[in-house]
Parts: C-alpha cells; structure tokens; sequence
C-alpha cells in the first residue's frame, strides 16, 4: 500500500501570537514549531498501517524550508521519504492544488491529514484534495483500518458517530484516538538524516483568497466576581444585565 | 443571480446554525441586489423549509431524493454545485460544521471558486470582497480578500448578531429541485450509526454547563446535569475527562475536540488551559466556577464564582429554577 501522509508545520499550540509589519505578517520569532496535533495523529496511524501491510509512507509538506526539521522528525517517526512543496501556502485551494498534483504522480492508496490545520485554514484541504482527484473523502476519522482494497472507518458526526466502509483510494482527515501519537526514538533520527527530501517548485496557480491584515481579539473586560454564598446574584446578573436568561 | 446558502437538516427542520447562515446571506443579498436562494437535501418537512423566507429566503429549493437522506457530503457537494450553476450563484454560503466544510470544500473545487472557512462577520464589499475569521483557533482574526469569481464562505456560530428585528413573518417558495445524482459518490456503505438521540447537540445549544478534571469522577455529574436541566442546556466537558471515560467522547471540547459557540459557557471545576479556551472562545458569555482564584479560566471568563462547585451547582439549579 502507497501511503502519503500530509503535514502542516506550525506554531505550538500554546504559542503566543503576535503580529509585524502593520499587522501584515505573523511574527515567528521565539515561536516554537510544531507538526501539527492532528497531522501527527494522522502520521503515526500512517505508519502503523505501513508496518502492517508493508507498503511505503511519503510525507508531505507544501511550505518553506524553516519546516525542514519537522519534514525530518516526520521521517524520524517511520516515514520513507519527503517531499516539500518550496511554497507559501496561505490558501486552502492553493494549497489543496499543490498536494493534488503531487498524488497525480504518484497514485496513492490513501493520502491521510489532520482533521484541521491549527494555523490560518480549517478543515477543508481533505475535501478539496479528494474532489481534486476525484476520489472519496471522509473527516473527521477517529479510527481506520485497512483490510485489502477497503477501509473502514469510525467517523464523528454531529451528536454521533458513524462506521462506513469504502473502497480505497481515499483522503481522510484524521483526530484522535486514531492512533497515539509516537515519539521519535534515536535510531529513527539517525536514519531521518539520509532519508530523501525532494524540494519541488509549486505549480504555477493564482491564490484565490489572501489574508491582508491581521488582528488579535479585544481584550476582555474584566471578570465580574460574585461571592459563592450568593449565587443566586450570577443568575440575576444573566438575567437583568447578561440579558441571556 | 443569487446568493446561495446550504442549510443542514435536523428531522427534517433547518437546523438553527443554518438558519443563522440564511440570515447572513440576506444582508450580503441586500447589498449586493441578488435574490436569496436555500439548497435543503433529503427528507424535509416542507412547512419547516418556508421557515428559510423568515431570515430573508425568498426560495427553497429542495432535492428530496431518498437517497440524500443519509449524510453523504460527496453527493451534497455535487447537487450543491448543480444548484449554484442554476441559480447563477457567485457567493455560496454554509454554516461551519463537520459537514458544512466537507461539503464547502469539494463544492470549491468543482466550481474553481476560493473558499473560506470560519468567517466571523459579514464581508466588506466596495470593488473587493474581504472577510473577517479566526485563525490560530481563536487566538487571532485574519481579513482575508477573496479574488475567484465564485466565492465560498463557510460561515461560524454568530457571525452576525440575530435578534427579534432580523426575523420577519414570510414564508418562502419551496421548489422542488430535481438533482443527478452519480453512483461514484455512493459508493461507500454505512454500516452503523450511532446518535445520542435526545440530547441537544453542542454546536446547536445556546447555553452549555461544562465539566473538569474538578468534578473529581463521573459519579458526581448529577449537580451539572441538574444545572443543565434546569437551564435547557447541553453538558460538555473538558479533555481529561473524556480521556479519563467520565463522559462521552464526542462532548469533548477544546482545541482536539467540539469547538462551541453558546450565548452562555458555565466552565465548573476547568481550569482554562489555552487548547480548552480555543474550543469556547466564540462564547458570548462565559461564567467560570473554581476554587481556586488563579485558575487561568477567570481571565478569560464574564462571571466567576471562586468556591467549591459541589455547593455552587445546587444554589445555582435553584435558583433558576425560582426564575421560572
Ligand atoms: C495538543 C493538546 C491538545 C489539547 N486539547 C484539549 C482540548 O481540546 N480540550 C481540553 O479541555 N483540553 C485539551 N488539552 C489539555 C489541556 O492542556 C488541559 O490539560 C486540560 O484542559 C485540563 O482539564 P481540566 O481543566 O478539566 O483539568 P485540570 O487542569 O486538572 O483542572 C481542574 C480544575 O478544577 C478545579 N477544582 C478542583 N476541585 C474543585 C472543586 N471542588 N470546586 C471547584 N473547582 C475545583 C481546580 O482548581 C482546577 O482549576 C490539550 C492538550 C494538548 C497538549
Ligand atoms: N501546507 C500544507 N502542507 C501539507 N499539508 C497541509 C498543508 N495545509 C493543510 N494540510 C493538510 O490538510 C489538513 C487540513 O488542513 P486545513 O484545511 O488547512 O485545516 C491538515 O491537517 C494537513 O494534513
């Protein structure tokens, strides 16, 4: 089984956020990088079914080279090998193009992603990759197994959740409890280091949407304490001044 | 032309997310003088669907094909896009969900159109179109310009403000929209679904009492769902306590889990880490409950309370139950 795996490379999930240039342009110093939370749930199970059915892992990454060391740790976690798309990928559609037509050439049995980038996008590169290869794609995927041509798949629904099983090639955006995320161990991270890493040029497509400025949310006010002896005041509050109840 | 919104059924009614959605392409429609068209999928009750004319449809089109009565967003795109071509769309809109992006996604990309997703207000429009959404899950705003054409926008949980005066007494056309549909979108087999039946769903509810690692274990939900209860509210949680087996999965919130967006958030015994805040950051009124006063949560919150949520839980149920 051909599988390619696709990651985001992003600020950690705790990261303060700040803005330069007029509030034109994330500001990146002193930010930690991460691979995405759900592009690693998506990564790890990627390489539990590779060990499994003895196939290939690719992964892939449409951005910069500062993602260049968690392509590496991608690698060190049990994928074969990587491609980068040398690109800034501040579009979902752009971006969406970008993998599509790497998985062109390549005829991927299944091309896993997180559920949702934890950067600018959210939740629509699966979809738009699937139409793009006019294959099925399902999201979010909280448990995946492969027996030969077909998945099965556990899915969240709205108050719900849902098993479907359909015939491969498909894109899934994953969550946990997919699969626990796995940590690199020292004999994965010698091997990353002479794994490929292919640096392609992105194929030449206008941005249909572009981010213009950027702004932080106003600060809150403060918050109204009310002694715990009088609760019945917070209900009155939500009532008379909250104007919610 | 029209501005085209896809509204997302529950028992055959709009769901009241989607409704917020129709009222959000309304105002785009008056300042753009389109015509506002819904797209309804499925099994539907019809008097439920002319509901969409109170929040400014004029039409409904409705594909009630049976076999668009189980969720298959590769089949809703693709009638979504036969619908958009009809109606002359250039502006589509849907409301954020698991489906909604789904099927926002591949409707874009059969459509070319550039699609954005978690908008947080209405759109600026004098020669460009820009809209408003949240980035970093919550921690920022973007205003983003869109250049296609066609444009998709995948819109959140109050993006525009509804009250009374945005609901007017019309009813709108229902027509029946007659769809192809193609076998290679149908070709997976559900085998199983599973829905809590009764319970009010968390993106839908308007106010959510939530839990934490401070509730201390499963056995002592009661104070909560009595709140909840009395309140006609959904009960969420925080991670841990879905990991941890003390409720279900899918009433996680957070960063990894549901991202909501109630009028009113009541967080008892949660401390505020940054990946729960991002899943209820959208809240307009966030009440917290903790014993301790440095809990993070309070610098985020509207309302707080430091005590011991054993004994603020039942003060609280009476009292709103004494409003009544
Ligand atoms: C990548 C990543 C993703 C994550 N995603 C999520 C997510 O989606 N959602 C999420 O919730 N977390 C998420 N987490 C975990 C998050 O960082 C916190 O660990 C978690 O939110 C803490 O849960 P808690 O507040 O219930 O527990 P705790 O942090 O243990 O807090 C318990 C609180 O209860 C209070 N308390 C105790 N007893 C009482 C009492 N009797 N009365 C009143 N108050 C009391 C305490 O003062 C404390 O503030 C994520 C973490 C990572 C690393
Ligand atoms: N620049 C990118 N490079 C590689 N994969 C990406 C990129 N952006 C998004 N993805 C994949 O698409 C998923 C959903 O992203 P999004 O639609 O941006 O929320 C992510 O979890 C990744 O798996």
């Amino acid at each position: 089984m051909k599988i390619l795996v696709c990651i985001t490379n992003v600020p950690d999930t705790t990261a303060k956020i700040s803005f330069t240039d007029n509030d034109t342009k994330l500001n990146k110093n002193g930010i930690p990088y991460i691979i995405g939370p759900y592009d690693d749930y998506a990564l790890s199970r990627g390489v539990e079914l590779k060990e499994q059915s003895g196939g290939t892992l690719t992964v892939l990454h449409v951005g910069e080279a500062d993602a260049d060391p968690q392509i590496r740790k991608a690698l060190a976690i049990g994928a074969d090998d990587a491609i980068r798309v040398n690109a800034d990928p501040l579009d979902s559609y752009y971006t969406a193009a970008q993998i599509a037509h790497i998985a062109e050439q390549n005829k991927y049995d299944l091309i896993l992603m997180g559920r949702e980038s934890i950067d600018y996008n959210s939740g629509v590169v699966h979809g738009l990759v699937g139409e793009m290869l006019g294959i099925a794609s399902y999201s979010p995927v909280m448990k995946l197994d492969i027996d030969g041509g077909t998945a099965t798949i556990s899915r969240e629904i709205d108050g719900g959740k849902e098993i479907l099983k359909a015939p491969l090639p498909l894109v899934l955006g994953c969550q946990e409890p997919i699969a626990e995320w796995k940590i690199p161990n020292m004999r994965g991270i010698m091997t990353a280091r002479t794994k490929p890493l292919t640096v392609v040029e992105p194929v030449s497509l206008e941005e249909m949407t572009t981010p213009e400025k950027y702004s932080l949310p106003a600060p809150k006010g403060t918050c109204k304490m009310i002694p715990a002896n009088e609760a019945e005041t917070l209900i009155r509050l939500l009532q008379t001044e909250a104007k919610i109840l | 032309m029209s501005v085209l919104i896809y509204v997302e059924l529950d028992n055959g009614s709009i769901k009241k997310t989607s409704l917020e959605a129709v009222a959000y392409g309304a105002k785009i429609a008056e300042k753009t003088g389109d015509k506002v068209a819904v797209l309804a999928l499925g099994k539907a009750d019809i008097s439920e669907l002319e509901k969409a004319g109170n929040y400014g449809a004029g039409k409904v089109l409705h594909a009630a094909d049976d076999k668009l009565d189980q969720e298959n967003s590769l089949a809703y795109a693709d009638v979504l896009t036969q619908a958009a071509h009809q109606e002359n769309s250039k502006i589509i809109i849907l409301s954020k969900s698991g489906l909604g992006d789904a099927v926002a996604a591949r409707a874009a990309a059969k459509l070319k159109a550039g699609i954005v997703s978690g908008v947080t207000g209405l759109p600026e429009i004098n020669g460009s179109f820009k809209v408003p959404r949240g980035i970093f899950t919550g921690k920022a705003f973007a205003t983003t310009e869109i250049k296609s054409d066609i444009k998709v926008l995948v819109v959140k949980k109050n993006a525009i403000e509804m009250d009374e005066s945005s609901v007017r007494t019309v009813n709108a056309d229902v027509e029946t929209f007659s769809s192809v549909l193609r076998d290679s979108d149908f070709k997976a087999t559900i085998v199983e679904v599973e829905k809590a039946a009764s319970e009010l769903s968390l993106t839908e509810a308007s106010i959510i009492v939530s839990g934490g690692r401070g509730m201390k274990g499963p056995e002592n939900w009661q104070p909560l769902l009595d709140l909840a209860k009395a309140l006609g509210a959904a009960t969420g949680c925080s991670k841990p306590v879905s990991d941890l087996d003390w409720r279900p999965h899918h009433e996680h919130i957070g960063q990894t889990g549901i991202k909501v967006a109630p009028d009113l958030y009541i967080a008892c015994g949660i401390s505020g880490a940054i990946q729960h805040l991002a899943g209820v950051n959208g809240s307009k009124c966030i009440v917290v409950i903790n014993k301790d006063p440095e809990a993070p949560f309070f610098k985020a919150a509207d309302y707080g309370i430091v005590g011991d949520l054993f004994e603020v839980l039942p003060k609280l149920t009476e009292a709103v139950k004494n409003l009544k």
